[in-house]
């Protein structure tokens, strides 16, 4: 495979306008209001998830993405076909915004049966790899391999795609994140490293621990493109700068680092306590400047796109539809003794087809 | 029946599967360029070109998390450690991705995925690159382990290993590389699972895996030449899948059991099947199984130190005596 650079792109130029993008100016009203439904829909759904979880009925942890939903929505509103998409634990934001369905959603997090890993998984371990979602990975960065390697065999199958590979800003400083920065950029790879900058490394600022100007920047030293996206909570402006670098991974099979500046309103996971490294002051004041759901909000009414009639609609529905997934998974059975053991070996479950002998569970 | 060497075994497996299959291809630091680090994979990126045999940069954590991810769109990437004692550099992306993607994703993903390179001491190469982590391996779920001992075994096994849809740790000896065996020309399977009686016998069952298994055959040898005892030689070849049949069937033929192996003694493989001989074929034992391990403690540098602290054919036959007094 052949080496190839580009020059970084440095931050927004002046007088940038995400509205008034060609990528958003050719948005009509229908598909401007399903980009803010899909955030409701989020919102509404974790909020729905915490009731549960504080009622007892979804164990473990629950790493909540409101205050960031403008970035799995803008993000996945640009995938074409071939694009895959993988992520950390953080994930009911990316599932439900590639078109996984609330119901499969919250029965895993109950550990029920109709979840969309049987109850195996849990919150943190979805995939829909017929939605090209491969994960829901629970080890920080450790996920950032397997997006490589989703590029490397598109790249191999010769398919027009690309791999967008999450992580928070935590997972920057693990070792595999910078392997894998090399990998993509020495083998000319189509991923895109899509840093959620929420500011805290569970309860650790930036700050205290990242050393370097900024997270992309770091892609410097691998010749590699990288961005900023001060305004993470604008679904256009994600959307914008996101199918820029998707046009160099798909157009040049480059790698990109795009560093997007989010928040988080909830704890890291939300039985964490929140007030050791922030105060409320500073989520209240996000809150009120720069919520992606009120951002887009306020937008699209000024546009006339929306009217408080469509809010009222698209509010009663979401909530509707998070309702409906609680009684689902409440009313769903949980795996069975015999489920422990399936889904372990593909051969266990496919016995036949297997083509190994002897035992491979052992008591 | 033409005669070749582990190695050559080695590659004439992977080259025929790639041969086969447009999916497989090799990874791994130094296999394409360098023609590999011990030569297993000389000769073949001239052959299939620089798409199939792929150099890594020294990256085990990234190029075999890599793998895993590729693994699940569809590409069989048979991943190379140069030393497998490097998996630990790439532990997380083996034992939480590779063995628990399947479970966590309720059966919606698998990873055919083969990671295979040289598992042994005996080379004063010390600690860092000595391990034997075959336990380790198979006490994971999902994760299959193989161990070779012959070139016939290395080719056949291989092969399954490449067309395996769950993930296979094939862990080769770079003492074996250069040993020969009768492999037939063309197409053969070896299943996983299937253990080998490599030499029947009445008094006493060797069972082992890896290299220990030709010094268990070496030690049986001189137990009938100097002892007159008839020792059976039972080859595991695969850890997981386990072949629990031909373990037990020998040890009820012979009523005593010996497991050799080049792993250390805490929770190794033949401690595994020292506890199943227990719970299913105590009426049939004579005396208790006996394990000979390494000595416990990191690999030892020193050249006449590490052979004593290896499995030897003098300890193997001094275990053996004991198990028959």
């Amino acid at each position: 495979m052949t080496k190839k650079t580009t020059p970084a792109k440095k931050t927004q130029v002046a007088g940038y306008n995400a509205r008034q993008a060609p990528i958003n100016a050719r948005l009509g009203h229908d598909e401007l209001i399903a980009l803010y439904r899909d955030m409701v829909r989020i919102r509404r759904f974790e909020e729905r998830c915490l009731r549960s979880y504080q009622q007892g009925k979804i164990g473990g942890f629950l790493h909540l993405y409101i205050g960031q939903e403008s970035i799995a929505v803008g993000c996945v509103s640009v995938m074409g076909q071939h694009d895959h998409i993988i992520t950390a634990y953080r994930d009911h934001g990316h599932a439900l915004a590639v078109g996984m369905g609330m119901n499969e959603m919250m029965a895993e997090n109950y550990g029920k049966y109709t979840g969309c890993s049987k109850g195996k998984g849990g919150s943190m371990h979805y995939f829909d790899p017929t939605r090209n979602f491969w994960g829901g990975h629970g080890i920080v960065g450790g996920q950032i391999p397997l997006g490589v390697g989703l590029a490397y065999a598109l790249k191999y199958k010769g398919r027009k795609g690309a791999a967008l590979a999450f992580m928070g800003d935590g997972a920057v400083n693990q070792g595999a994140v910078h392997e894998s920065y090399n990998l993509a950029a020495l083998w000319s790879l189509p991923v895109l490293f899509v840093i959620e900058n929420n500011g805290y490394s569970m309860g650790t600022s930036q700050d205290r621990s990242s050393a370097g100007p900024s997270l992309a920047e770091r892609a410097e030293g691998y010749g590699m493109n990288w961005d900023i996206i001060e305004n993470g909570h604008d679904v256009l402006e994600v959307r914008d700068r996101v199918a820029a670098a998707l046009k160099l991974a798909h157009e040049q099979s480059l790698p990109s680092v795009l560093e997007i500046r989010t928040y988080r309103y909830r704890g890291h996971s939300v039985a964490d306590p929140d007030t050791t490294y922030r105060d409320k002051k500073e989520i209240e004041d996000y809150k009120a400047t720069k919520d992606p759901l009120m951002f887009c909000q306020n937008q699209l009414l000024a546009e006339k796109v929306l009217t408080q009639e469509i809010i009222a609609k698209i509010e009663e529905s979401a909530r509707a539809e998070a309702e409906t997934s609680a009684q689902f998974a409440e009313a769903s059975p949980f795996p069975t003794a015999d489920d422990i053991q399936k889904d372990v070996y593909w051969e266990a479950d496919n016995p036949a087809d297997r083509k190994s002998q002897g035992a491979l569970f052992f008591s | 029946m033409p005669v070749i060497t582990y190695r050559e075994a080695l590659r004439a497996a992977m080259s025929e599967e790639i041969e086969r299959d447009p999916n497989v291809v090799l990874m791994g630091e130094e296999v394409a360029q360098f023609n590999g680090a011990y030569k297993v994979s000389e000769g073949m990126l001239a052959k299939y070109g620089p798409k199939r045999i792929v150099d890594t940069p020294i990256s085990e954590a990234a190029f075999i998390g890599m793998g895993v991810g590729a693994a699940m769109l569809g590409v069989r990437p048979v991943m190379e450690l140069m030393f497998f004692s490097f998996y630990s550099v790439a532990f997380d992306q083996i034992f939480n991705n590779a063995a628990n993607l399947r479970y966590m994703s309720g059966g919606l993903v698998n990873c055919p995925i083969v990671i295979r390179g040289p598992a042994n001491g005996g080379t004063n190469v010390g600690a860092t690159h000595s391990h034997t982590p075959e336990s380790i391996a198979a006490y994971h779920p999902g994760i299959k382990v193989v161990v070779p001992s012959t070139a016939y075994d290395a080719k056949g096994l291989m092969k399954s290993a490449i067309r395996d849809n769950d993930p296979v740790l094939f862990m080769e000896n770079t003492l074996l590389y250069g040993e020969s065996g009768e492999v037939p020309d063309g197409e053969y399977l070896v299943p996983l699972g299937s253990a080998k009686v490599m030499r029947e016998g009445a008094d006493l069952s060797i069972i082992g895996h890896g290299r220990a298994i030709q010094l268990a055959l070496k030690s049986a040898d001189l137990l009938k030449e100097k002892h007159n005892i008839s020792a059976e030689v039972v080859d595991l070849r695969s850890i997981r899948p386990l072949d629990e049949e031909t373990i037990l069937a020998s040890v009820r033929k012979t009523n005593r059991a010996l497991y050799v192996e080049e792993s250390k003694p805490f929770c190794s493989v033949g401690a595994m099947v020292a506890a199943i001989i227990s719970d299913k074929a105590f009426d049939h034992l004579d005396a208790p199984v006996k394990r000979l391990t390494s000595i416990d403690s990191p690999a030892i540098y020193s050249m006449p130190l590490e052979k004593l602290q290896l499995p030897s054919v003098d300890r193997i036959c001094q275990a053996a005596l004991e198990t028959l007094k």
